[in-house]
């Protein structure tokens, strides 16, 4: 079986970000970048796979900029057998384009199961995977916490509001991570330098045929409200009283 | 053009996100249609023709719409979709599950999350863990939206609308619930609750989760949530979690016990009206949106509220 996993470059999960000044965009000028880390345990689970004998070979692919060579080799180190790279530039890539894209990629690389990130950092948008399993007219286990593949169908644990769903879905289908899938290894540093050496091709969406046009238009990006927080109370009589008396919350 | 708003509940009735996603819809503009697929769902179809501002519900009964799998729901919705202007529905793990396929299938644009609606065609969303707001345009012929419920006040009940039955789309026969398992509690929903007492790594324990935290919330009537690390511990279950990709909670009063205050957890609390920190560290980031910040020993302070309230 082969697995195909998305992985987008952004902006590390330490990092806060501030929109720039003039509310056209968010500041990235040396902002650290890394995997998402959804991704990375979309990529952890399908090696997973492949270790455990039920996945074949790990495809994993990114869509963006020709920086995004740098988070393929990060899966490639982990364990990922292979990578494309669909350099689509500085474009504004949402999420419809990057399904779009990768309905393109399941077409040539014919996946059985599709393992993406539920949701990316920075846009937090929460749909490329929903997406691609429409455009696919394939089966949806989103926000998956444990899957168990057996034979043509995967049994997938989702985490929902109010508990946890179990779903059967037929193959092939879209699987989208949630964070207590599994905990991402580290890479080693043997195999950093070995995923130097692992095949990374790169393709244009014109190559793949797939309209990338952004059908929204962010008009701008604000900084929130600020908070006004600080305040410290002396002991817990102190709080106590201030919130019947002061806040009247209680 | 008609506005269509998908409702979430649980046959009997409507979940509180659906009337926080209706109040997001009438801010469109357009006659208001809510969407209850179910299976034998008379008391959420009855609240919801009581809901204000809804003009007509559309009831579609199926034995697969009685826990609809995220292609079922889209193949109904995309089948209704040529009437509307707009799609709502709430930002939860219902909404944020089959919305996308809709999008998809209709080849447009989701515009996910909102907090604000500025016109029929421009809405404010949260980006990077809300430390910025991004204001979108759509040109899309139909605008398909999730709304954050703690952004828009909950519309009541005042109208009586009438309802009307909807063809089923035929069972795509994809993805099959096996089995659900929803975490029993005698305490308020998250999402909904006016005080949200939430834990930490700082609690050290399961055992001091249930001792400490768990006797305050039920002395305020008040819902559990956590942290991402409290939760990845093993403390309290998955649904418990407050944060960027967890529950977005805006309780009257959120008390953040043994919580450093990283990011993604300031992301989904940070719109409460007042916020409580307990932390021994006083250096902690929780503190600097804290309205009351107490720097003490949890293990000491935590006893000693719940005796003073």
């Amino acid at each position: 079986m082969k697995i195909l996993v998305p992985v987008k470059r952004v902006v590390d999960s330490n990092v806060k970000v501030r929109p720039k000044a003039d509310e056209s965009g968010v500041d990235l000028a040396n902002v650290k970048m890394a995997m998402n880390p959804f991704d990375e345990i979309a990529v952890e689970e399908a090696v997973r796979l492949k270790e455990k004998g039920v996945a074949t070979e790990v495809v994993v692919v990114s869509c963006g900029s020709a920086a995004s060579q740098e988070t393929l080799r990060t899966a490639l180190s982990v364990g990922a057998d292979r990578a494309i790279l669909v350099d689509c530039g500085d474009a504004d890539l949402q999420p419809l384009a990057v399904a779009k894209i990768l309905k393109a990629v399941c077409a040539s690389e014919q996946p059985q199961l599709v393992i993406a990130g539920k949701q990316s950092i920075d846009d937090d948008a929460n749909q490329v995977g929903q997406m691609l399993s429409a455009l696919q007219g394939w089966a949806l286990a989103a926000f998956a916490s444990k899957v168990e593949i057996a034979g043509n169908s995967a049994k997938v644990t989702r985490e929902i509001d109010g508990g946890l769903e179990v779903l059967e879905v037929p193959l092939p289908a879209v699987i989208t991570a949630d964070l207590r899938l599994n905990e991402p290894r580290y890479p080693k540093l043997p195999d950093v330098m070995k995923a130097k050496k692992k095949p990374l091709d790169t393709k244009t969406p014109a190559d793949l045929g797939a309209d990338i046009t952004p059908r929204l238009k962010t008009l701008k990006v604000a900084e929130p409200p600020k908070r006004q927080g600080g305040g410290k109370v002396a002991d817990v009589a102190d709080l106590v009283n201030k919130l019947k008396n002061e806040a009247k919350v209680i | 053009m008609a506005i269509l708003v998908i409702a979430e509940h649980d046959q009997a009735s409507l979940k509180a996100v659906t009337r926080n996603a209706l109040a997001a819809a009438a801010k469109a503009g357009g006659d208001i249609h809510l969407l209850v697929a179910g299976n034998n769902a008379a008391g959420a179809v009855s609240q919801g023709a009581a809901c204000a501002g809804v003009a007509k519900v559309l009831r579609a009964d199926a034995p697969y719409y009685a826990a609809p799998s995220a292609e079922n729901l889209a193949a109904l919705v995309v089948s209704l979709a040529g009437n509307y202007s707009h799609i709502f529905a709430p930002a939860s793990s219902f909404g944020k599950n089959f919305m996308p396929r809709v999008a998809a299938l209709l080849d447009v644009a989701q515009i996910s999350e909102i907090i604000g609606v500025e016109s029929a065609d421009t809405f404010v969303r949260p980006v990077y863990a809300g430390n910025a707001l991004a204001t979108v345009q759509s040109a899309d012929k139909v605008k398909v939206i999730t709304v954050r419920s703690t952004a828009f006040a909950a519309v009541g009940d005042g109208g009586s609308a009438p309802v009307e039955n909807v063809a089923a789309v035929p069972d795509v026969g994809l993805s099959k619930q096996v089995a659900l398992e929803l975490t029993k509690s005698e305490r308020p929903e998250l999402g909904a609750a006016k005080v949200v007492v939430a834990g930490g790594r700082g609690l050290g324990s399961t055992e001091n989760f249930k001792k400490l935290l768990e006797p305050l919330a039920d002395k305020l009537g008040a819902a559990l949530g956590a942290t991402r690390a409290a939760v990845d511990a093993g403390y309290v279950s998955n649904d418990c979690q407050v944060g960027q990709t967890g529950k977005i909670v805006a309780p009257q009063l959120y008390i953040a016990v043994g919580i450093s205050g990283a990011i993604q957890h300031l992301a989904g609390m940070k719109d409460s009206k007042v916020i409580v920190a307990i932390n021994k560290n006083e250096d902690e980031p929780i503190f600097q949106v804290a309205d009351y910040g107490l720097v003490a020993d949890l293990n000491e302070a935590v006893p000693e509220l719940i005796a003073k309230l």
